[in-house]
């Protein structure tokens, strides 16, 4: 009588359980996000992915904890003994935005002899023992001039509005984009400005480079300077090019206005802040056992024509198009990249 | 036994230090131990070292406002020059040194403010990194990582390097008869100037130690990060101020103590740690690093007032 008991509650303690232990390997996990800095539209809406995501793997006990740290200072010094903190307090992950990709690989190198399992995202580190989650900023670039030759199959002459002038964000989309040119020469790159990923210095640099150019068939651009090329072109009352955009919120609320009044087409393109989460799961799939390839790809989050308007109604004012990542999908980045 | 005003002055460092330290242990017992020290100090070494270079510069009534990006700078040469070639590289670091001691000659011959003279270095300093470095990158030498990294029995490195730079610097400074000049340069110059010193030459010379030990806090930074940038040690400039004060020193009158120094270099990186493990929000954490400043500060006046009174009596 008794042993049946037993054995019955066993087995209901069985199926109880069963669900847990699915996830269990990584239950009593803990990881930790380690930025740099937080002062932009973009940092902002990554943190507040980080958080929502997070927060409901920890209610359903996927992982113990995932804390969010930021320095205070966006210093490269203040990030390494910000890690170093993070090893004392026993993390078993630490996902890193870093300041630098290489000044921080002594404090990475010391949680990899912890221990630690680390995966830098968007500012990724270059220490081998480190996962690394990178954008091809490169196919980024390309992917615009292949989908303006989609559209105008004749060519034209293009305006390049490059980034920060020595940043290499700035270097691998600006080859993507020769790449693209080359492999399609009925295009040709007439002007390049420096818009420095913000609107009001991309609408100086595109007003003032205007006068001297030729017929503008199309912009090509990298993200937060397409309204302010837009700007410069109706202002010099110039025929309006086919601007790609960066997937800000004013740039898809001006590319709207253009589609309703006058069918206005283009797309946009660029990485979604959600990316943090893609690095978080990554990490909980390594802390899992799953062997993963240390490069992996991040897709880019691109945005057409049908789905401007549902883009832009999840777009909060002044912020980014985001996407948020589940398990599944960072399953797929890492199936896709084995 | 009567302590002597000199010892009086490290109590307030020591005690300070002591008390973060315990709280950090109390907050997270695994720092307690030869690895958890070690992190927890590594990354003092080289702000200890620059902060030796801002007290020898300190104890001449100067301020080196261009600390930071020198360090950088020198990172910069570490991580690029001192690593593929090391002549040419041990070349421009004693040239840098010898940009320094002009420096001081220059400040002294033309009277020009230090601050002004320095502000305008930080800028050469930074636009030469820059030069060197455009983009992150270079890599330590294989010698210097490997004295960053050494484990040493029982004691850590991070440790060791700091008795041995407070050592050193306290036999150099407080000892010699050339820390006594420099000091009395600061305390009274007529007076050294009186007694036959060459003013100048005392000068250049704190000047040239300054620029060495933040030679030593570049390489040790490098030794420690394994690469560069041109930004690296930006926040140097205040926090070696702040340790120079925080350990004991003043702007003013040669007053300045090395082992102060190094201890209050260590205690503002303590102070970092120790709010990190409390979780305050990095929008808090600048105020409550100054808060943790002003604490100390504010006993430090409180026990120069009982001092005071204590002569007076």
């Amino acid at each position: 009588m008794t042993i049946k008991k037993m054995l019955l509650a066993s087995i209901a303690l069985a199926f109880v359980a069963a669900p847990i232990s699915a996830s269990a390997e990584t239950a009593d996990k803990r990881i930790a996000l380690s930025n740099n800095y937080a002062g932009n539209s973009w940092r902002q809406a990554m943190l507040t992915s980080w958080d929502k995501i997070t927060k409901e793997a920890v209610n359903e006990g996927t992982v113990a904890a995932a804390d969010a740290f930021t320095t205070a200072e966006n210093q490269a010094t203040e990030q390494a003994a910000q890690i170093q903190n993070l090893i004392l307090q026993g993390y078993d992950a630490i996902v890193v935005n870093a300041a630098s990709p290489t000044a921080l690989n002594g404090a990475i190198k010391e949680a990899c002899d912890a221990g630690i399992v680390v995966v830098s995202f968007d500012g990724i580190v270059t220490e081998p023992c480190a996962w690394r989650i990178a954008v091809d900023f490169k196919a980024m670039g390309e992917s615009q001039i292949e989908y303006l030759a989609k559209k105008m199959p004749e060519g034209g002459n293009l305006l390049e509005i490059r980034g920060l002038a020595g940043v290499s964000v700035d270097d691998e989309i600006h080859a993507g984009i020769q790449a693209g040119v080359e492999k399609n020469p009925q295009f040709k790159i007439v002007g390049s400005v420096n818009g420095d990923w913000a609107q009001d210095v991309a609408q100086r640099a595109v007003a003032g480079i205007l006068p001297s150019l030729p017929e503008i068939a199309a912009v090509v651009t990298q993200g937060g300077d397409g309204y302010g090329a837009a700007q410069a072109f109706a202002a010099a009352n110039r025929p309006m090019p086919t601007i790609v955009m960066g997937n800000r919120e004013d740039e898809l609320r001006w590319w709207k206005e253009q589609k309703d009044a006058n069918g206005y087409e283009t797309m946009s393109v660029s990485i979604a802040p959600g990316v943090s989460t893609l690095a978080f799961w990554v990490a909980q799939q390594i802390l899992d056992g799953k062997d993963v390839k240390k490069d992996l790809t991040v897709p880019f989050l691109r945005i057409d024509q049908e789905n401007l308007e549902a883009n832009l109604e999840s777009t909060e004012k002044g912020g980014v198009a985001n996407v948020e990542y589940s398990l599944e999908d960072a399953q797929k980045v890492i199936g896709a990249d084995m | 036994m009567k302590l002597s005003s000199g010892a009086i002055r490290l109590v307030i460092p020591a005690a300070s230090l002591a008390v973060l330290l315990a709280a950090v242990f109390y907050m997270q017992p695994r720092a307690m131990s030869y690895t958890g020290l070690n992190l927890l100090f590594n990354l003092a070494v080289p702000i200890a070292l620059a902060t030796i270079a801002q007290m020898l510069i300190m104890s001449v009534n100067d301020l080196d406002l261009s600390m930071g990006t020198f360090v950088s700078f020198t990172a910069c040469v570490t991580a690029t020059f001192l690593q593929s070639s090391p002549a040419i590289g041990i070349l421009i670091l004693a040239g840098a040194i010898a940009a320094y001691a002009a420096l001081g000659v220059i400040i002294h011959v033309r009277q020009l403010p230090s601050i002004v003279v320095t502000l305008g270095m930080s800028f050469v300093w930074g636009g030469l990194a820059v030069l060197l470095l455009p983009s992150p990158g270079g890599a330590a030498p294989g010698w210097v990582r490997w004295i960053m990294t050494a484990k040493p029995p029982l004691v850590p490195v991070a440790i060791v390097a700091s008795v041995i730079i407070a050592a050193s610097t306290h036999l150099l400074v407080m000892r010699s008869s050339l820390g006594v000049l420099i000091r009395g340069v600061g305390g009274n110059q007529r007076s050294v100037e009186r007694a036959g010193w060459s003013i100048v030459w005392l000068r250049a010379a704190a000047y040239a130690m300054a620029g060495f030990f933040a030679v030593l806090a570049g390489i040790a930074l490098v030794g420690l990060t394994t690469s560069a940038d041109a930004n690296i040690a930006l926040r140097y400039t205040l926090l070696s101020i702040a340790g120079v004060i925080l350990g004991g020193g003043e702007f003013v009158g040669g007053r300045v103590s090395p082992i102060g120094a190094v201890i209050g270099a260590l205690t503002l990186t303590l102070a970092g740690s120790f709010l990190s493990f409390m979780r305050i929000s990095p929008d808090w954490q600048i105020g409550a690093q100054g808060a943790i400043l002003i604490v100390v500060l504010a006993l430090r006046l409180f026990l120069n007032r009982l001092e005071k009174r204590e002569k007076n009596r």
